[in-house]
């Protein structure tokens, strides 16, 4: 991947922010420049998301991209944050058998991927199941 | 506006052409159908042609210069049509689209993939390019990783198992078993396909679509033609098309496609068919759960209850609605861009009663619903014997 690519995307992937509609209030991330139910009478104005949600579907990618060999298998999901939008995330610190529709979890900023040895190293978040106290684990 | 026959088809086997080059397997598919049409190059006003990625999986852009160039058949106008894998279903549409507006008479629907000149991963990459690169595949989203998702919260709202997901590769093997140009002639068993590695869980190897190589033709005339070409035409009744978001993540809902239920009813509507007239279908079976969400989305049966109707046999070539008679993308064989096309072919020698061993017992209404990358598109055709 070019550089600027990746680098134009960086505030949104490290610190969360999406769009809100002006108009209507609906939340996105990623972000959107046109709010599909208002669209030209909607204002977006960027809109930094708490990371906290929801698990709502979730698999473990056993085969995957090459950029991605050294991390298989790992859990994939589907987060609904609790603005509203959904988000696709990996989850980290967990093998896929701990985690269930519904846990909660939180966003952290982590290392997604190296483009081998010489290329970019990409980071963003990865979603974190929220684990009780006494409920095991830390 | 013009009603539309299918007057002629032809398709390459589907399968790992080593010994195939792309513009080998164009000419051949194309070559059948022109013969079994019985019309001659000349005659040909335009070319429709799906195709998803030649760029990424030959390196070869610019493909309907070098089909129509190769095919012998420049300067006939040749246009190359994509949206992921449901890039021959919209080729499909756009040749209709052409014939029906009567600015063509005579025009050719393709669809070719050459999947197989690259190394798998290289090939898995490519597919997870009909995502969305910056939010999905960028976090590591596989294709096979969208419909597992999928697959996991219909199993979560309705208790669809993974014995009936099962079900539909058995299903889908065995007829393949019945047709000489699909890719995978190997009869499967529950526990088989159960024990297949995982892919993406819970979705296993034997469940998912494989890499392969195929080219499928149609010839399209206008309805009122027909007859001068073939003494089986098939009206092209209904057609619809829909979008939706391109990540999966936005959508409102995981356990169906609302591009599916969209482009159906816009189809149902055109031909004046309802879903329960329907003889045979050949659905957008991806993956296992991709056939199972097709059946509700598609009305033939309510939401939830596709593994149900699987489970008792509804779905097989001797139940009350044949599904993928053809093998389906798991059986025949998944070559992208030729996929849609190779779903209405199917549909054609279903109506015109030549399928041979897979023959469906008085089939006069087909339909087929060909899906782009996680639901982003999907086409909806109807069809019908005249």
């Amino acid at each position: 991947m070019h550089v600027p690519r990746f680098w134009r995307e960086i505030p949104n992937r490290y610190t969360l922010v999406g769009t809100r509609c002006g108009h209507c209030n609906k939340v996105f991330f990623p972000p959107r420049a046109i709010c599909p139910r208002c669209r030209r009478v909607g204002q977006l104005e960027p809109f930094r998301l708490s990371g906290r949600g929801r698990i709502h579907s979730f698999t473990t990618v056993y085969s995957g991209p090459r950029d991605f060999k050294d991390q298989l298998p790992y859990v994939l999901a589907i987060v609904e944050l609790e603005e509203g939008p959904r988000v696709m995330a990996q989850v980290t610190d967990c093998n896929g058998e701990e985690v269930k529709i519904g846990d909660e979890v939180e966003m952290v900023f982590r290392r997604i991927k190296e483009e081998g040895e010489e290329g970019i190293i990409h980071y963003g978040f990865k979603a974190r199941l929220v684990r009780k106290a006494g409920a095991g684990g830390s | 506006m013009r009603k539309v026959a299918v007057v002629g088809g032809g398709q390459t086997k589907f399968g790992e052409l080593w010994d195939t080059s792309f513009r080998q397997m164009i000419i051949e598919a194309g070559t059948r159908a022109l013969e079994d049409a019985g019309i001659s190059g000349e005659e040909i006003d335009a070319m429709y042609v799906g195709n998803m990625s030649s760029g990424q999986f030959i390196q070869q852009e610019h493909i309907a210069s070098l089909i129509a160039d190769h095919s012998g058949l420049a300067p006939v106008p040749c246009t190359r049509v994509e949206a992921a894998c449901a890039s021959g279903g919209l080729a499909l549409r756009e040749a209709m689209v052409a014939v029906a507006s009567g600015i063509h008479d005579v025009v050719v629907a393709a669809g070719i993939e050459k999947m197989t000149d690259v190394i798998t991963e290289v090939g898995q990459e490519a597919l997870a390019t009909v995502s969305d690169q910056e939010w999905e595949a960028f976090v590591g989203a596989t294709f096979p990783s969208f419909f597992a998702l999928m697959a996991r919260r219909h199993m979560h709202e309705f208790g669809t198992t993974e014995e009936q997901m099962a079900l539909v590769a058995v299903k889908n093997h065995h007829n393949a078993c019945l047709n000489a140009y699909a890719q995978h002639h190997v009869e499967l068993t529950v526990e088989r396909v159960l024990q297949s590695p995982l892919v993406s869980s819970p979705l296993k190897m034997l469940e998912c679509a494989s890499l392969t190589d195929g080219a499928a033709c149609l010839v399209l005339v206008p309805l009122e033609e027909a007859r001068k070409y073939t003494d089986t035409p098939v009206e092209i009744a209904g057609s619809g098309q829909a979008s939706d978001t391109i990540a999966l993540a936005d959508r409102e809902s995981l356990v169906g496609l609302r591009a599916t239920r969209e482009a159906a009813r816009k189809a149902y509507r055109m031909a004046r068919i309802e879903p329960k007239q329907v003889d045979v279908a050949e659905v957008h079976d991806s993956t296992t759960i991709s056939e199972l969400m097709a059946l509700e989305d598609l009305g033939f049966c309510r939401k939830g209850e596709g593994g149900k109707i699987t489970e008792e046999g509804l779905t097989a070539i001797d139940g009350t609605l044949p599904v993928n008679p053809s093998g389906g993308l798991e059986g025949r064989g998944h070559p992208i861009g030729a996929t849609g096309i190779a779903q209405a072919l199917e549909i054609v020698l279903q109506l015109r009663g030549e399928a041979g061993k897979r023959q469906v017992r008085k089939a006069e209404v087909g339909l087929t619903h060909n899906v782009g990358g996680s639901g982003g598109t999907a086409v909806v055709h109807l069809f019908r014997r005249r």
